[in-house]
């Protein structure tokens, strides 16, 4: 019961902390170009806004278009439940395991493209057209790295993974580095970030995320890009506690959980300033190279893969 | 054996044969020049520390002569000679399109699984710790003879000989502890020989069709037809 509690009340702080995290990022991306900047919590007022905005709905909207915010949003939520991110004692983790993991946010992405669809503008259905040509690529990479972790820890299961790589002494695993390095790539892609799309751009030929919610407004803009937000810090957290499990509690005790949550934050930090400094020394790549960029990615953790078999395991 | 077995410096010398093998991959899929150049001089930078390594944990100092040369040699000499040689030629800028990148790729991470199976047996006849390090060696060497046969510039033919010779050194240190001392010396050499003459061969090359095209070798007649 005590864990069930746990879990409920981490879950909600990630949702409420994830506006915060994508704020952060910008904020810290505004300090290293010199310019003013919104402040971190600046997300928090723009949801706030919206949610008190009517709901403009164009004409040929069907039921898809109206549902397809919430459907994302709460798909999302029920994502981040699964992820440890304080502790590794997560009644949730039972629920799901890295495939059924991807499979939600397939399932997210799903529903963002049919949305992107729905109305019929040309913008919508370029932003869903690119989505889903970069998501089928990035898939096999992000499911490769999953495998080579869930190959260590002789399980499929996130906080299984976590907490086997996190006890033991200090072991360079070459396939850990391999597969790790894959899983940033394939996150900046999923996630919308520079170089593969830019999110500061509003209206560009070349948006994707931006594209699909083009024609969202109100609420269901606010839904949706809060459920943007919550998949950055979804991959965040899934990055920082993945590579460096470090200080991930693996028990209940109040002390452990207060190191844990410490922890958490400082390597949520210090993510946010990685991404920043990406984002500020790369510019946006060609469309068209997006394969190769993804490419990489799928070679790197292809790699992780084959030196843990080789190396490794005897 | 599990890795978690071996001592840190055995690790590491695992860890550099990954990145090794990174570095191949890399190689393969550069389309400029000058930082295929680069990643060849990364390459050797990565032998060498992995050479530094073994001689230290094996205790056979001779191998610190073929660290040292390997420095010398594939980390400055090497590297500086052919980024002197694009930069004459005036082709440091070119950008070489490959044919289908990605079936490249896939065709080399398929050429690692072929020589873990070649090299299974191999491995047993070894006694280091880092034996497993063979298919990997085997699989630079194999991906080295893709680049020359994907490419079309005679430079980065020559890149690719370059590590297919880094492959074999690699197999040789991390397989035995080293060649006996007269034949790394005499394959060292080799090497920059034939450095130097590669570049005499691609001012001979280009002045005779123009280019530094291979493919266009194959023509028997000047006059395209």
């Amino acid at each position: 019961m005590n864990g069930w509690l746990f879990a409920i009340v981490q879950t909600l702080c990630v949702v409420f902390f994830a506006p915060f995290m994508a704020g952060l990022v910008k904020w810290m991306k505004c300090k290293l170009q010199n310019r003013q900047g919104p402040p971190p919590w600046q997300p928090y007022r723009n949801l706030l806004k919206l949610s008190r905005k009517q709901v403009v709905l164009a004409d040929t909207a069907s039921f898809v278009f109206r549902i397809a915010p919430y459907v994302v949003f709460s798909v999302t939520i029920v994502a981040v439940s699964v992820v440890p991110v304080i502790s590794v004692q997560l009644p949730t983790a039972a629920l799901a395991d890295v495939i059924v993991l991807v499979g939600f946010l397939s399932l997210a992405r799903f529903f963002l493209s049919l949305a992107g669809m729905d109305v019929g503008t040309s913008f919508g259905g370029m932003g869903s057209s690119r989505e889903v040509t970069i998501s089928s690529l990035a898939e096999p990479a992000l499911l490769m790295a999953f495998f080579t972790l869930a190959m260590n820890a002789s399980s499929t299961n996130v906080s299984t993974v976590i907490a086997h790589l996190s006890q033991g002494s200090l072991i360079l695993y070459p396939s850990l580095i391999f597969s790790s390095l894959g899983l940033i790539l394939v996150a900046i892609a999923e996630t919308g970030r520079i170089p593969i799309d830019n999110p500061a751009t509003h209206l560009e030929l070349t948006m994707i995320h931006e594209a699909m919610i083009l024609e969202y407004s109100g609420r269901h803009l606010a839904l949706m890009e809060w459920a943007a937000m919550l998949k950055l810090t979804l991959y965040s957290l899934l990055i920082v506690n993945l590579i460096v499990p470090l200080g991930v509690a693996l028990t209940l005790r109040p002390g452990d959980l207060l190191l844990g949550a410490v922890s958490v934050s400082c390597k949520l930090l210090l993510l946010a300033l990685f991404l920043a400094v990406v984002e500020t020394a790369q510019a946006k790549m060609r469309l068209f190279r997006a394969p190769q960029y993804l490419g990489l990615a799928f070679i790197l953790s292809l790699l992780g893969m084959m030196s843990h078999i080789i190396l490794e395991v005897r | 054996m599990l890795i978690a077995t071996l001592s840190l410096p055995e690790q590491v010398v695992l860890m550099l044969a990954a990145l090794i093998l990174l570095s191949s991959f890399l190689m393969l899929a550069q389309v400029r020049l000058d930082s295929m150049i680069n990643t060849f001089a990364l390459q050797g930078l990565l032998l060498f520390f992995a050479t530094l390594i073994m001689a230290l944990i094996s205790g056979k100092y001779q191998l610190l002569i073929s660290a040292a040369l390997t420095l010398f040699l594939k980390v400055f000499f090497i590297p500086n000679k052919l980024r002197g040689l694009v930069v004459r030629l005036d082709i440091n800028r070119e950008i070489e399109s490959i044919t289908n990148p990605s079936l490249i790729m896939l065709f080399a991470a398929s050429l690692v699984l072929f020589s873990y199976y070649v090299a299974l047996p191999i491995r047993a006849l070894s006694l280091l710790a880092t034996r497993n390090t063979i298919a990997i060696s085997l699989a630079v060497v194999l991906i080295g003879m893709l680049m020359i046969i994907s490419r079309r510039k005679a430079v980065t033919q020559v890149v690719g000989f370059m590590s297919m010779e880094n492959g074999l050194f690699f197999a040789a240190v991390v397989a035995t502890c080293g060649m006996p001392m007269v034949v790394e010396l005499g394959i060292a050499f080799d090497v920059l020989v034939a450095a130097i003459l590669f570049g005499v061969f691609f001012f001979h090359i280009r002045t005779e069709i123009g280019s530094l095209d291979t493919d266009r070798l194959n023509h028997l007649t000047e006059v395209e037809k």
